[in-house]
């Protein structure tokens, strides 16, 4: 539908109420409005408005995704439908099969397998292809490189419509050699970009991230906005959260849902949030979040990330882990983030832990656990394995239940690794002497033989 | 014969007299060999206090052949006698013969089962064969071995303090150390038994012989019982051929350390009763079972770090022990070992785990540290005096020399491509 101005978010939510998303998806509200609504919150997911964030073939893949793994079967079955009404729009006819097979006749007869729309689907893509080849063929015998280019670049588009996306990253790649002005390479990498996400390749996605951000011409914001959510997924998916954080979060406002080939607007916000929680510091965290005005807008999609982030900078921990909780559900169904959550969440819980310690000389572990709604032997089990990796400087009193703060003596331990390197050295020198000493008589001994 | 005993009365008085009897019993040597039944009578002619040189080669003679059981008797008490009597300079003209001598004197004893006897005379002949206290001659590790087998350690201590740095034969150093560490773990001394076998372990050898083998079986469990983990992979400086093979030789044992670094006590002791056959012919049984015991220590050392107070049942269950009463005595050896710092309040049940009391402030602690001061620049002396030595060796020259490459006519060096000595 037409993207209106998502600046007006806030009137939305108050209209709508933050709390939640309605139940049923009526269908007759625009889907602007739902596009502006909390869709990554703490109730159920709603299918249909959450695939319409996203269009293309990362919406297959994402219905999908969640048909697979949710088990509830009307969720699972409106998914699937969702897919098969969408995949019916495009020409891919091997996912319309899967579609079909998972389908399995549970929706009736209308969304069984189409025997009929396949072939035909089948028949005019191998008729386009023919077309595509022999005009590719007339422009490389008349070297026009424009055309050339052109051709490939419709060879892409075929071949990653219909699902074959190797070949697509291929036709993609070879239009480099024809790209002219900066503008041709920024399509292209956009493109190889595009493919490489849905293939899982996130090594190439990095690769042409740079190759476009290195173009002498300077960028237009939506162009580096898209280019930043991208090598933010990358890095992502090589698990360099730091990383990843920086990246969602320098992504401007302007990208709105134009990427909704890839990423939504939301998913800019969660991601970034939750990475920068797990691994940034305080300081970090108080600049680049909270202070970031751009990222605001973001974060006004999803105001339970929002709420979640206060929280945890004002240390109200019990309601920042809740929200998280709450996530973890619709986290799971999302296809980048889903095996991160779990790594994700620890780091998030052992920062909380820290931080809830670190301006203490002694605490009472009883209210510590009630602060993070866990049992005092738990907390006990965390607190231990926190200390033994040396993020934690505390000592626990099992009697009484206290946590107490211990800085190491410098002064003692200095004495005490002076008197070790001093003993270390000597044993290093003595057994070094005897062995040079082995040595050379070994070789006096080959001398004196040789003579 | 009666000409060379006078000969020798004679001339054992100055320094350059006893040099040319010395050639005159070099030329009769075989003789003496070969009227070695003889000869004993003629001992009692010459007194070792002021003929040693001649009466060792008497001795030496006279101890060649194969001995009976009476002899044995006699001639250890001769051979004590003359030890404790001998004169050292003399001794050390004919140093072969004084260790052949001494040799024999071990097997003798051996033979007569009171390696006891033996171990004083050894010391003496040590002290008096050794050139300077940081030399080690063929006797040390005979001397070592009869402490062993008459279980008296302490003895050996005193030779195993001193530091080696010359050496006559790599063998000697071999079984110096091995047994040398097979003292120090008698002695609970488990530094000092790890410093001895990593020199045998990580000595220059070019091919690993089965001394070196032994050695490092007890390196592990030494090495386990004293650091707690085994580093897989043997030093840089230790040879190529010790490096490939040892660990495949002693395979049990390797096994042994990385199951003791998982830090689970039921699959080690699993493990250490599938092997205990192995472990057992090798003699190495009852460090195994300290190396199993060691753990547990190790664990307990590692709540003191984590924990101030700990009752005695969650440390029974944290180190995998099987009732509070067990943590209970382990807690109170490690404390009485002075291995951890703790209080046990037995009304509650608890262990409150201290601080090190020590605050490096009293004189002691002054005086150590200024005696390992001093320690380290005389080590590091004479680490820069051998560099000297080294640097104006003849050999070395030699080598560095050939090995140098000419780049140029005109980059005359001082040291010439070929030098012949």
């Amino acid at each position: 539908m037409d993207g209106e101005d998502i600046s007006n978010p806030l009137m939305e939510m108050c209209a709508n109420g933050i709390a939640g998303v309605d139940d049923a998806p009526s269908s007759s509200t625009s889907t602007t409005e739902r596009k502006n609504r909390p869709i990554i919150s703490g109730e159920q997911l709603d299918i249909e408005a959450y695939a319409g964030l996203y269009s293309g073939r990362t919406k297959i893949k994402r219905l999908i995704f969640i048909a697979h793994h949710r088990d509830n079967t009307a969720m699972q079955l409106e998914a699937l439908r969702m897919a098969y009404d969408e995949l019916k729009k495009g020409e891919n006819t091997q996912l319309f099969r899967e579609v079909v097979q998972k389908i399995d006749d549970r929706l009736g007869p209308n969304y069984s397998m189409d025997a009929a729309w396949c072939a035909m689907v089948d028949r005019k893509a191998d008729q386009r292809k023919d077309k595509l080849e022999s005009e590719l063929n007339a422009y490389r015998t008349n070297l026009i490189k424009e055309s050339i280019r052109m051709g490939y670049n419709d060879f892409g588009d075929f071949y990653y419509a219909h699902g074959a996306l190797g070949d697509a990253f291929k036709s993609y790649v070879r239009t480099r050699d024809y790209c002219t002005t900066s503008k041709h390479i920024i399509q292209m990498c956009l493109s190889a970009i595009l493919v490489s996400i849905e293939m899982g390749q996130f090594t190439h996605v990095t690769s042409y991230v740079s190759k476009a951000e290195q173009t002498p011409e300077a960028l237009d914001p939506i162009t580096s906005a898209k280019l930043r959510c991208a090598a933010g997924l990358a890095h992502l998916e090589a698990k360099k959260y730091k990383l990843a954080a920086r990246k969602f979060l320098e992504v401007g406002p302007e990208l709105g849902n134009s990427y909704g080939e890839v990423i939504a607007p939301q998913d800019v916000a969660t991601y970034g949030v939750l990475c920068a929680l797990a691994s940034f510091d305080r300081t970090e965290l108080k600049n680049k979040v909270i202070d970031n005005i751009n990222f605001r807008n973001f974060l006004e999609l999803v105001p339970e990330v929002r709420e979640l982030i206060n929280d945890f900078y004002s240390s109200h921990y019990a309601s920042c882990l809740e929200y998280l909780g709450n996530l973890k559900s619709n986290l799971m169904l999302d296809i980048h983030i889903h095996d991160h959550v779990e790594t994700l969440y620890d780091q998030i819980r052992s920062k909380a832990l820290i931080q809830y310690t670190h301006p203490f000389v002694s605490v009472d572990m009883r209210m510590m656990a009630d602060a993070f709604k866990t049992s005092v032997a738990g907390l006990e089990k965390e607190l231990e394995s926190l200390i033994t990796d040396n993020q934690i400087q505390a000592r626990i009193d099992s009697h009484n239940k206290i946590l107490y703060a211990r800085h190491a003596d410098q002064r003692n331990a200095t004495f005490q690794r002076v008197l070790q390197t001093g003993n270390e050295f000597d044993w290093d020198v003595r057994t070094m002497l005897l062995r040079a000493n082995l040595l050379k008589h070994e070789y006096n001994l080959r001398a004196s033989r040789k003579i | 014969m009666e000409g060379l005993v006078t000969q020798i009365q004679g001339l054992s008085g100055t320094a350059s007299d006893v040099l040319s009897l010395q050639n005159l019993l070099k030329q009769a040597d075989d003789s003496l060999h070969a009227e070695s039944t003889r000869l004993p009578p003629f001992l009692d002619q010459l007194d070792p206090s002021k003929h040693s040189l001649g009466y060792l080669y008497f001795l030496e003679a006279c101890t060649a052949g194969p001995v009976t059981q009476e002899q044995a008797s006699s001639f250890v008490l001769t051979i004590a006698r003359f030890i404790s009597s001998c004169v050292a300079e003399q001794i050390r003209l004919a140093p072969d013969k004084f260790i052949s001598v001494c040799k024999r004197f071990k097997d003798q004893v051996l033979l007569l089962e009171e390696p006891l006897r033996g171990v004083a005379p050894m010391l003496t002949a040590i002290r008096k064969l050794q050139l300077s206290s940081e030399h080690l001659t063929a006797l040390h590790p005979e001397f070592l071995l009869l402490c062993l087998l008459s279980k008296c350690y302490k003895t050996a201590l005193s030779i195993l303090d001193e530091d080696i740095f010359e050496v006559d034969q790599p063998r000697d150093l071999f079984l110096y150390c091995y047994y040398g560490g097979m003292i120090s773990i008698g002695q609970k001394q488990f530094r000092k038994a790890l410093e001895l076998l990593h020199n045998v372990v990580t000595a220059p050898m070019s091919t690993v012989n089965a001394i070196a083998v032994e050695a490092f079986k007890k390196y592990i469990l030494v090495s386990l019982i004293h650091h707690g983990q085994f580093p897989t992979n043997l030093p840089k400086y230790a040879s190529s051929g010790a490096q490939r093979n040892l660990k495949t030789l002693c395979q049990p044992y390797v096994e042994l350390a990385s199951s003791y670094s998982n830090g689970k006590i039921a699959d080690l002791e699993t493990y250490v009763e599938a092997n205990k056959d192995k472990f057992e012919s090798d003699n190495n049984l009852g460090l195994v079972k300290q190396a199993v015991s060691s753990m547990y220590k190790r664990n307990i050392q590692r709540l003191t770090q984590t924990y101030l107070t700990l009752s005695l049942q969650d440390i029974a269950n944290r180190v995998q022990l099987n009732s509070p009463k067990e943590a209970e005595m382990h807690v109170l050896q490690m404390i009485k070992d002075g291995e951890i710092y703790a209080t046990i309040n037995q009304k509650d049940g608890m262990v409150r785990f201290l601080e090190d009391p020590e605050q490096y402030k009293t004189c002691e602690m002054i005086e150590r540290i200024g005696s390992s001061i001093q320690r380290l620049m005389t080590v590091s002396k004479k680490l820069n005096v051998m560099d000297e030595l080294m640097s104006c060796d003849p050999l070395y020259l030699a080598k560095a020399g050939r090995e140098r490459q000419r780049f140029d006519f005109d980059d005359f060096d001082n040291v010439p491509p070929r030098y012949n000595i």
